[in-house]
C-alpha cells in the first residue's frame, strides 16, 4: 500500500508526504483509518495550543508571532488554520496563511489551511486527524487556529491542551463576559490590539468575570499584547509554558487527554452505529412514507422511532 | 467529486495590484473550490513551499508588473525540482500574447489575460486537473 511509503517518508521529515497524508485523512475515510492506525504509536508528544476568539481579533497575526518565538527557541511547530466554508457554494477562501508569510519557508514550520466544510463548532471535522499526522511528523508544538468564533463554537476544547482566547477591546461589556461558552474555555486570555482605547477596560471586565468564577483550580492569566508590533509575545509564551507545567504537575494533562480520547472513541462508535441503523432499516424510502404519516398526524415522531428500533432489535 | 478542488492563488514578485487575484479567488470560491490566498510579494520559493504544504491541485499566479517571463517559469521549475508533478500551473495578469507560448513551454498550462470570463478559468481548471479527485 503506497500509504506505508508516505508514512515512512513523513516520519523522516518529508513535508510533501506529510501534506499528502493530511489530504488523505481529510478526504478518504477508509484510508484515514488505516493511516491513523499506523501512525498512532508515533503520536502523543506535541503540546497542542488552541487559538480562538472572535473574527478579526488577530488570531493569525498572533499565531505568526508565537510560531516565530517558538522556532527561535529551537522547536518544530505545526499550524492548522481553519476558515469557514461557504454554506452556499461549498467553497472557501483560506486566508490565514497570508499573515504567516515569512515563516512558511522555515524548515521547522508546517502550515496547513482547512475549510470547515459544513462542520460547526469552530473546527473542521478532520482537524484531529490532521493534527495526528503533524504530531507523528515530529512537530512538538501544534497550533490550531479556529475560525472566528461567536459564543458557542467550543469544539477546540476537545482537542487542545492549552486554549488561548484572543480578545479585542470594545466588543462588549461585563455581562457579555459572564455568558456561557467561549469565555469559559480559555486557559489564557490574550487581549490583542491592546494599544487601542478600551484595552484596560476589557482586561478589567475579564478579571471581574474571573473574580466571579467559583471552583477554579487555576486562575487564567489575562495578558495584553499587540501582535502586529510583536509586543507582549514573550510574556504570552511564558504563560503557555507555565500552563503546560501546571497541567503536568496537577495531573490535569492526563485527565484532559483521557477525557478527549474517550469522547473520540464514543464519536467513532456513534458513527458506526448510525451507519448500521441506516443500512439495516432501508430507512431512506421507508422514512419518506413515515414522514407523511407524521404530517397527517396519524403518527408522531416518537412512534416512528420506536417502530424503527423494533426492526433492528 | 467528493472533495473541493484546492487552488493556491499567489502574486509573485513586487507587483502590488491584487484586485484581479481577489476577483479570481472569489469566483473560484463561489464555484465550490478551496482557495488558499497567499497575498502579495511572494518569492517563487514561498509559493512552492505553500503549494507543497497545502497539497494543492492548482497553482494560479497573478502578475501585472511584467516580470512573468522570469517568475512564472521559476515557480514551475522549483515545483519540478521538488518532484511535484501533479499540480496544474496557470497564470494571469498583464501578459503580452507573444510571451504566452514561451510560458507554456516552461510548464504553465494556460494563461488568462484581462477580460477572460472567470467561467472560462473555472472550466479550464475542472477539465485539466493533473490528479484524480476521489
Amino acid at each position: 500500500m503506497i500509504y506505508s511509503q508516505l508514512i515512512e517518508k513523513m516520519l523522516t521529515g518529508d513535508k510533501r508526504a506529510c501534506a499528502k497524508l493530511i489530504t488523505a485523512v481529510e478526504n478518504e475515510p477508509d484510508k484515514a483509518e488505516k493511516i491513523i492506525r499506523e501512525i498512532h504509536q508515533y503520536t502523543g508528544n506535541a503540546h497542542i495550543i488552541g487559538i480562538t476568539g472572535p473574527p478579526g481579533a488577530g488570531k493569525s497575526t498572533l499565531t505568526d508571532k508565537i510560531v516565530k518565538a517558538l522556532i527561535n527557541a529551537g522547536n518544530k511547530v505545526g499550524v492548522i488554520a481553519i476558515d469557514p466554508t461557504s454554506p452556499y457554494s461549498g467553497g472557501s477562501i483560506l486566508g490565514d496563511r497570508i499573515r504567516m508569510q515569512d515563516i512558511a519557508l522555515n524548515p521547522d514550520v508546517f502550515i496547513r489551511s482547512m475549510g470547515t466544510r459544513g462542520y460547526l463548532g469552530g473546527l473542521s471535522k478532520h482537524t484531529k486527524s490532521a493534527l495526528k499526522v503533524l504530531d507523528a511528523a515530529g512537530y512538538n508544538y501544534i497550533i490550531i487556529e479556529t475560525v472566528g468564533v461567536g459564543q458557542s463554537e467550543v469544539d477546540i476544547v476537545k482537542i487542545a491542551d492549552t486554549i488561548l482566547m484572543v480578545m479585542v477591546p470594545g466588543l462588549g461589556d461585563d455581562i457579555q463576559s459572564i455568558k456561557a461558552g467561549i469565555m469559559e474555555i480559555g486557559d489564557i486570555f490574550a487581549i490583542n490590539k491592546s494599544d487601542l482605547f478600551g484595552a484596560d477596560r476589557t482586561a478589567v471586565e475579564v478579571n471581574m468575570m474571573l473574580d466571579l468564577t467559583m471552583d477554579m483550580d487555576r486562575r487564567p492569566p489575562v495578558v495584553k499584547v499587540v501582535a502586529v508590533k510583536n509586543e507582549g509575545i514573550d510574556n504570552l509564551i511564558n504563560e503557555v509554558k507555565e500552563h503546560m507545567k501546571y497541567l503536568k504537575e496537577s495531573g490535569k494533562f492526563e485527565e484532559r487527554r483521557k477525557k478527549n480520547l474517550k469522547l473520540e472513541v464514543v464519536e467513532l462508535i456513534e458513527e458506526e452505529l448510525r451507519k448500521i441503523v441506516i443500512s439495516h432499516t432501508d430507512s431512506e424510502n421507508k422514512l419518506d412514507g413515515e414522514v407523511i404519516e407524521i404530517l397527517n398526524k396519524n403518527k408522531n415522531a416518537y412512534e416512528v422511532r420506536d417502530e424503527f428500533l423494533k426492526t433492528i432489535k | 467529486m467528493n472533495r473541493p478542488i484546492r487552488v493556491l492563488i499567489a502574486k509573485p514578485g513586487l507587483d502590488g495590484h491584487d484586485r484581479g487575484a481577489k476577483v479570481i479567488a472569489r469566483a473560484l470560491r463561489d464555484a465550490g473550490m478551496e482557495v488558499i490566498y497567499t497575498g502579495l510579494r511572494q518569492t517563487p520559493e514561498q509559493i512552492v513551499a505553500a503549494a507543497v504544504q497545502e497539497d494543492v491541485d492548482v497553482v494560479a499566479m497573478s502578475l501585472l508588473s511584467g516580470a512573468h517571463n522570469y517568475l512564472f517559469p521559476k515557480v514551475a521549475e522549483l515545483l519540478k525540482e521538488q518532484g511535484v508533478d501533479d499540480v496544474l500551473v496557470i497564470g494571469g495578469g498583464v501578459i503580452p500574447n507573444e510571451d504566452i507560448q514561451g510560458l507554456k513551454d516552461a510548464g504553465i498550462s494556460e494563461i488568462f489575460t484581462p477580460g477572460t470570463p472567470t467561467s472560462l478559468t473555472i472550466d479550464f481548471i475542472k477539465n485539466n486537473l493533473k490528479r484524480q479527485i476521489p
